[in-house]
């Protein structure tokens, strides 16, 4: 599956429920399949400046493509990196740098986290296309 | 909505609002220099609001109330013009409770000037621990700045005792009113305080207003604080002389409708009984404290017995950033973190806590609907 075609499954997935609790309850759940780092591997370097709960990240290459683990100590930050880690990892390094995601835009996700949580959003979106820059330019 | 953060601001009364309004629609002019009407007006109006606050603090002088920006202006004037005073080896003491804005100042002062920075710590309950108050009270220290409210804790200090204590060796002391003012009644004469800070926005007024209150002789004693338009009195291109207090420590033009109507607020203020407010928002914290308990994995921060209506919390195994989320997911308002007192944080060993603080507009109608709502963001986290 393509970025794009990730990204409108989750935009599908968010559009079955009404309210806001129930899009939390969901982003909670998400954040249960967020591949996990190891704790040896949650490295002062490996967190993600700009989020109010601490969240860390890696990113490795595996066959051309980039591929993230994380964890933070925050659940709903936790479900926030897994949408960007579900629609980002395996994918190679330039389709990340150039990936648009406007679901964060279409789901709302920006309008309803606090500004500071939206700028841990907008962080961790940031490191991953840094990591992704680095990795590429590695190849 | 349910708005339980006013240790971070209060909300505006209609009479502030319009009193902005006012000023800029009939009243605008700048200050101290116009001979015309409208600035003559604006004058007496600005200073009309600086006997209020006068009266409001019980200051013997007028001249003693200088504006700020708020309570961070407040302190770092003080730390910058009453620490020129100081020589290395002076001692400053503030204590483990305080606001970023009264620690930095001070740590910036020390570095500048060669001082030494000592603090009182606290306890497992927030309070001071006063037991060592001898030990790091001594007469090498010249000044003793502490806060009156914590903003994270809700421990109200013993400010008299700890004023006496300060004298009677000789030190000087800064109390920071920013979390105090909006909930009892604090009169600087009678406390003989030396330096007095608050915010206007915690007291129901806009942003970007404060206080200072100095006692007369530290001021006049004080170099000024900024060089520029209103402060001075000749200036040429040899050399400048300096204005009167207050003006003297007021460069520049300042946030004249601010200052009006932070007077506006503490007039509107003026007219509650500080016992009943005390006694209603003692009443709401107690509530608060009960319901609160209820729940299941719950550890209070701020437990001590003299205690302001400020109810900092977090729950076992959940984030307060997920609870903050979820709360306002709901329409509650509370804040969550590390409140800008780190230090206390790091005494807990916790990265932050959830704060509910409560103002008299509060009703136990919205602590019922906030404990509910908690109830739900448990359920969805747990």
């Amino acid at each position: 599956m393509s970025i794009a075609e990730k990204e409108q499954q989750l935009i599908d997935d968010f559009a079955i429920y009404d309210d806001w609790m129930e899009k939390y309850e969901y982003i909670i759940e998400l954040g249960k399949d967020l591949p996990l780092l190891d704790e040896n591997e949650k490295s002062d370097e490996r967190i993600i400046k700009g989020c109010q709960s601490t969240v860390w990240m890696k990113a490795a290459i595996d066959d051309g493509k980039v591929v993230y683990k994380a964890d933070a100590d925050a659940i709903i930050a936790k479900g926030i990196i897994a949408m960007l880690i579900q629609v980002l990892s395996g994918e190679e390094p330039q389709a990340i740098l150039d990936a648009e995601l406007k679901f964060i835009k279409e789901i709302g996700l920006q309008e309803h986290l606090s500004p500071t949580r939206s700028n841990g959003l907008v962080a961790m979106l940031k490191q991953m296309k840094l990591d992704a820059l680095a990795l590429n330019m590695k190849k | 909505m349910v708005y339980f953060d006013n240790g971070a601001t209060g909300q505006k009364p209609q009479v502030v609002i319009e009193r902005i309004n006012t000023y800029y629609q009939k009243e605008n002019a700048n200050i101290h220099r116009g001979v015309h009407h409208l600035s003559q007006l604006s004058t007496e109006n600005y200073e009309a609001a600086r006997s209020i606050i006068q009266n409001f603090i019980g200051a013997n002088h007028s001249e003693e109330v200088i504006f700020t920006s708020g309570t961070t202006e407040g302190i770092n004037l003080v730390a910058q013009c009453y620490g020129e005073l100081l020589q290395a080896g002076d001692e400053v003491l503030i204590t483990e409770m305080e606001h970023h804005s009264n620690i930095v100042p001070w740590q910036m002062l020390a570095e500048r000037k060669q001082l030494t920075l000592k603090y009182i710590p606290i306890n497992e309950k927030g309070e001071l621990r006063l037991e060592l108050l001898d030990e790091l009270l001594t007469t090498k220290t010249k000044l003793f700045a502490f806060t009156h409210i914590s903003n994270s804790l809700g421990t109200i200090n013993p400010i008299k005792e700890l004023i006496e204590k300060a004298h009677a060796i000789g030190c000087k002391v800064l109390l920071d009113a920013a979390q105090s003012l909006q909930h009892c009644q604090v009169n600087v004469t009678e406390l003989d305080v030396d330096f007095l800070v608050f915010s206007g926005h915690k007291v129901f007024g806009p942003t970007g207003t404060g206080i200072l209150y100095g006692k007369k002789e530290l001021l006049n004693a004080m170099p000024p604080y900024r060089g520029g338009g209103d402060m001075i009195k000749t200036v040429k291109m040899s050399g400048t002389t300096y204005n009167e207090l207050p003006h003297k420590m007021e460069a520049g033009t300042p946030n004249i409708a601010g200052g009006i109507a932070l007077g506006q607020a503490l007039e509107w203020l003026s007219q509650f009984d500080f016992q009943e407010i005390e006694a209603y928002e003692h009443e709401l914290l107690e509530y608060a404290t009960k319901e609160i308990k209820t729940i299941e994995g719950v550890k209070i921060f701020g437990e001590s017995s003299n205690k302001s209506s400020i109810l900092s919390f977090l729950i076992d195994g959940l984030h307060p950033y997920d609870i903050g989320t979820l709360l306002n997911q709901q329409g509650v308002a509370v804040r969550t973190g590390h409140h800008c007192t780190q230090p206390i944080m790091d005494f807990f060993d916790i990265p932050g806590t959830i704060r509910a603080s409560f103002s008299f507009y509060n009703t136990k109608e919205e602590i019922d609907y906030f404990i509910n709502a908690l109830k739900k963001a448990v359920s969805m986290l747990a």
